[in-house]
């Protein structure tokens, strides 16, 4: 036990020596924290927009009027003919114009019926689908206000936005960072750490001490466990106190599934540092191989649920999408572990697996 | 040139040496390009519904069938309690529970009116809206049915006054079928050649360090634009390679339009190129190890890809992160690739991304130069 | 007499409060081969850096090949070789690629390269692995590759930083025989070392002790004057007076 101390202690003294990596660990986090917390956002907010109005008269003015009132849009061109569209949207900086054809309030009040065109630059089809929305809700909203006066049998739809009351997309994405945050950081770190001592040639040293090659590695693992531990309490008390997303759910369950999940994180790590020769393919292994997929596929950003059914085969092997699941849960629902269990039994069938894989693979090249 | 030309051929060998190394340079980004580019997919369909019935008549059956009906959503249960319906948000179950109240029909007879309860899990804001809109049409969409079947019924209301009514049409340009990986494709392509770009230039000075050959070059008589220019052009190669076969695959995997000029592309990829090369350079002449290095290239290329307005449209950030991502060159090139593949734009269009663009290129570059020291 | 190859007068280098190399002064002529003596740390790494143009001197003076170390390190770099304790051939090439390399870099013609190239892999009988890495030779073999690869381009001076750590002692006389015949053709060798046998080899050798250099003549003067047999006994009484 004293000698696995020691190996701990080494272990946290490279982390200490090395000033500038223990500022970036510590550091990036509550920066990328700070800096997505705000500007990782689906919220539509003062989108840039422009207006061909054909009509001009009292009702496409009221119109006009409240959809600059509605807070999502900036009105930042009135145009006077159809052809003057393509070239805005080939400057990029408008995505979407409201088309309001002639006599907009004689239609209306003769006919009843009259026509507006939404016209969306659709190079970012997320945003065009946003934005025709919402247009449409203020449309259909100011439809209503035209025809005031109570209709008969109506229905009045009560509407209870649950766990997120202002749409907030921070509430979305802090459980998210955290995930990916973890996942990068803590795989990276074992990864490179033991990739690292291989390269140097330490590693045999270690291996010929009279320690168990397993107790090399939980010696190595332990600092990292308790790095990472402390990022995620810092990036939930950020979480909670400047974005002010709620725990609602049991803080102490909510660390030790963190802690699971770090678990996993480096047991995922060693496996990599297991399969690799050099610190550069164990960097480019974990940054590579699982920024993207971790972005992409764990629903951090994109539903799952939208994904082609393959691709919804494939984020089941992504261990972030466990967990995102478990601190959303935790944190915004506030459920219990009968809510998750078996997302928690899936990290820990990970964590199992990469450290059955990780022995298999240290035995392969031992023997 | 002729020491160039040496430092290039040593890299290149070093490279393609480096059995390890190659399947992850060339086939993981392929990999993820097919696969990820997939993934992007915002359009809300098929969510979950979970319907309370708590009056159980006819009118509450046939917004039941509209339901169903829908394309927006799928019936995922029903129950005929508030709880129930709880349950199956708090277990994601369902994305929404629409609860009819016990005698609605009867009270919107008699009272005219009465209310529907429309719950929401809105953790992910953007689909809770869109949830919401879509549950507002299909519930007008039923009153306006029972009003209609009201007064086929001969039934004359007391305040007939005809309904007005805007019809909206909606046009996508550029891609007018909403296909997300028109968009996806450039955009993850970028995103793939500049990590492969950055991480690769950034080890690479501070491995030489570390392995010791560093020193070994500097007492050699090799200028320092020589070394730098012999650290970049290899990547550099590498990084216009990776984009061609993306480009392929763009356009005979996924079908990406190609509706601007592909040598305007590559003119911006090629200056790009320097860029990212340029900031992985610069961070390996303050780093000493490859850790270091990684966490540093790690940390900014994390902040450029989620802020390069792929996966969240930049409009919609704060203002001051809007300035923040002036600096973001992914911002850049996905925004250039875009316009250019998809739009059309020409060089007149993104003639202010250049110009930005080689201003970086210059400025980070000379850092890079300023910063290696032969000596010290 | 002829003007001095290397010249150090009162050289010094500071890291923050710490003084590695203190003042120092020496001159080493043309065709010497010259031993740089000390105990690890003693600063001998440090000097050499110096004259070789990697790290700028905090005070004093020095030159090499008549080009002074602190405007003109760049024309040093074209007049020397270098071969350094950690190693400075590329693991992960082959011995070919390596000698192509810094030919190439040291600007030699195509021509020459050809010829530099197999007029080496013959002399160290490297033929059968001409195209294995770097990697999977002994070091021994590596280390006599390096230093041939340093002296590829004829430098002036070529200067040595413990280049035969860890090998036999059969082998180390062998890499000695490569240094000799450098000489011979006129090469300056400024080697450092901490094996005391090697020290017999030297024309002359330096002794550093703490950053100062505490000796300087030739191993047989030095032994004389301590009245020992072996340049060991020499630098056990040096390094560590106190436990004479």
């Amino acid at each position: 036990m004293n000698r696995f101390l020691a190996f701990v202690k080494k272990e946290f003294y490279h982390i200490f020596r090395d000033r500038r990596t223990l500022v970036i660990l510590f550091g990036m986090p509550v920066v990328q924290i700070l800096l997505f917390g705000y500007a990782i956002t689906n919220e539509i907010k003062d989108a840039r927009i422009a207006i061909l109005d054909k009509s001009k008269d009292h009702l496409s003015v009221r119109l006009i009027e409240k959809i600059r009132s509605s807070g999502y849009f900036l009105i930042e061109d009135y145009l006077n003919q159809e052809v003057e569209i393509e070239k805005l949207f080939k400057e990029g900086t408008i995505k979407l114009v409201l088309v309001i054809d002639e006599s907009f309030a004689q239609n209306l009040e003769k006919q009843h019926a009259t026509n507006i065109q939404l016209l969306a630059d659709a190079t970012d089809p997320n945003t065009a689908n946003t934005l025709i929305n919402y247009a449409t809700a203020i449309i259909r909203n100011f439809q209503a206000e035209i025809n005031s006066g109570t209709l008969p049998l109506t229905i009045i739809p009560e509407v209870r936005m649950r766990y997120n009351p202002n749409l907030r997309s921070v509430f979305l994405f802090v459980p998210g960072l955290i995930t990916i945050i973890l996942m990068l950081v803590s795989a990276m770190m074992t990864s490179i750490s033991i990739a690292r001592e291989k390269e140097v040639g330490t590693m045999e040293v270690l291996l010929a001490s009279p320690m168990q090659p397993g107790q090399v590695i939980l010696a190595k693992v332990v600092p990292y466990l308790m790095l990472s531990f402390i990022n995620a309490v810092v990036i939930l008390i950020m979480g909670k106190f400047i974005f002010g997303v709620p725990i609602n759910g049991s803080l102490p369950l909510l660390l030790l599934e963190s802690i699971l999940f770090i678990l996993m994180a480096l047991s995922l790590g060693i496996l990599i540092s297991t399969v690799t020769q050099s610190q550069q393919a164990a960097l480019l292994i974990s940054l590579m191989g699982l920024m993207l997929p971790t972005i992409l596929l764990s629903g951090f950003i994109f539903p799952i649920e939208n994904m082609p059914p393959a691709l919804q085969v494939i984020s089941n092997f992504i261990p972030a999408k466990w967990f995102i699941i478990i601190a959303k849960s935790i944190m915004l629902k506030g459920v219990g572990i009968t809510y998750f269990w078996q997302e928690t039994l899936v990290l820990v069938g990970f964590t199992i697996l990469f450290v059955a894989l990780s022995i298999k693979k240290f035995k392969i090249r031992l023997a | 040139m002729r020491t160039i030309y040496f430092l290039v051929r040593k890299e290149f060998l070093q490279i393609f040496r480096n059995k390890g190394m190659l399947p992850i340079i060339f086939i993981m980004p392929v990999i993820q390009l097919v696969i990820l580019s997939n993934a992007a997919n915002f359009e809300i369909e098929n969510l979950k519904l979970y319907f309370v019935d708590k009056d159980q008549t006819s009118y509450s059956r046939l917004l039941r069938s509209k339901i169903e009906g829908s394309n927006y959503f799928v019936l995922s249960g029903y129950g005929f309690s508030t709880d129930e319906g709880e349950g199956a948000l708090d277990r994601d179950l369902a994305d929404l529970v629409i609860e009819v109240p016990r005698g609605f029909e009867r009270t919107l007879v008699r009272d005219n009116s009465e209310k529907i309860q429309l719950t929401i899990n809105a953790i992910d804001g953007t689909k809770g809206a869109l949830g919401n809109f879509y549950a507002l049409a299909v519930i007008s969409d039923f009153n306006r049915q029972i009003r209609e079947d009201f007064q086929a019924k001969g039934t004359v209301f007391a305040i007939s006054k005809p309904l007005n009514h805007i019809k909206i049409n909606y046009s996508n340009w550029f891609n007018p079928d909403l296909n997300y990986k028109t968009f996806m494709v450039p955009g993850i392509l970028v995103l793939l050649v500049t990590m492969i770009a950055a991480f690769l230039s950034a080890m690479n000075i501070v491995r030489e360090k570390e392995i010791g050959t560093i020193e070994q070059l500097n007492v050699t008589p090799i200028r320092k634009h020589q070394f730098i220019i012999g650290k970049l052009l290899p990547f550099w190669v590498l990084g216009l390679f990776e984009l061609s076969i993306g480009l392929l695959i763009a356009k005979f995997v996924f079908d990406v339009p190609f509706v601007g000029s592909i040598i305007l592309v590559y003119a911006f990829a090629a200056l790009y190129l320097f860029l990212v090369l340029g900031m992985g350079l610069f961070i390996s002449t303050f780093t000493e190890t490859q850790q270091q290095a990684m966490f540093i290239s790690w940390f900014f290329l994390v902040i450029f890809i989620l802020m390069g307005g792929l996966f969240t449209a930049i409009e919609n950030m704060p203002v001051w992160a809007q300035h923040i991502t002036l600096f973001n060159p992914v911002r850049y090139f996905i925004e250039v690739v875009r316009m250019v593949m998809l739009k059309g734009s020409g060089l007149a269009d993104i003639k202010w991304h250049f110009l930005i663009v080689l201003l970086y290129v210059i400025g980070i570059n000379g850092l890079a130069m300023f910063r290696y020291r032969k000596t010290v | 007499m002829e003007e001095p190859i290397i010249y150090a007068k009162d050289l010094t280098k500071k890291f923050g409060d710490f003084t590695a190399v203190d003042a120092i002064s020496f001159e080493i002529n043309r065709g010497e081969i010259f031993g740089f003596l000390g105990a690890n740390g003693a600063g001998k790494t440090t000097a050499m850096k110096m004259l070789i143009g990697l790290w700028k001197p905090t005070s004093g003076k020095a030159s090499v090949a008549g080009f002074d170390v602190y405007r003109e390190a760049e024309k040093i770099k074209k007049n020397i070789g270098y071969m350094s304790q950690r190693f400075s051939l590329y693991e992960d090439l082959t011995v070919v690629e390596n000698i192509q390399f810094y030919a190439g870099i040291y600007g030699l013609t195509n021509q020459q390269i050809k010829s530099k190239t197999t007029g080496l892999i013959e002399k160290l009988g490297l033929l059968e692995v001409r195209d294995s890495r770097i990697q999977s030779l002994p070091l021994g073999w590596k280390q006599k590759l390096a230093f041939s690869v340093a002296i590829l381009h004829d430098p002036k001076i070529v200067f040595l930083d413990e280049p035969t750590g860890g090998v036999d002692p059969i082998t180390r006389r062998q890499f000695w025989d490569l240094i000799y015949e450098a000489a011979h053709n006129g090469i300056t060798v400024f080697v450092t070392t901490h094996y005391m046998d090697e020290a017999e080899y030297c024309d002359r050798v330096s002794i550093m002790v703490n950053g100062r250099i505490e000796a300087l003549d030739n191993p047989s003067t030095l032994k004389k004057q301590f009245n020992v047999d072996t340049m060991h006994e020499v630098f056990v009484k040096m390094a560590r007076p106190q436990e004479a």
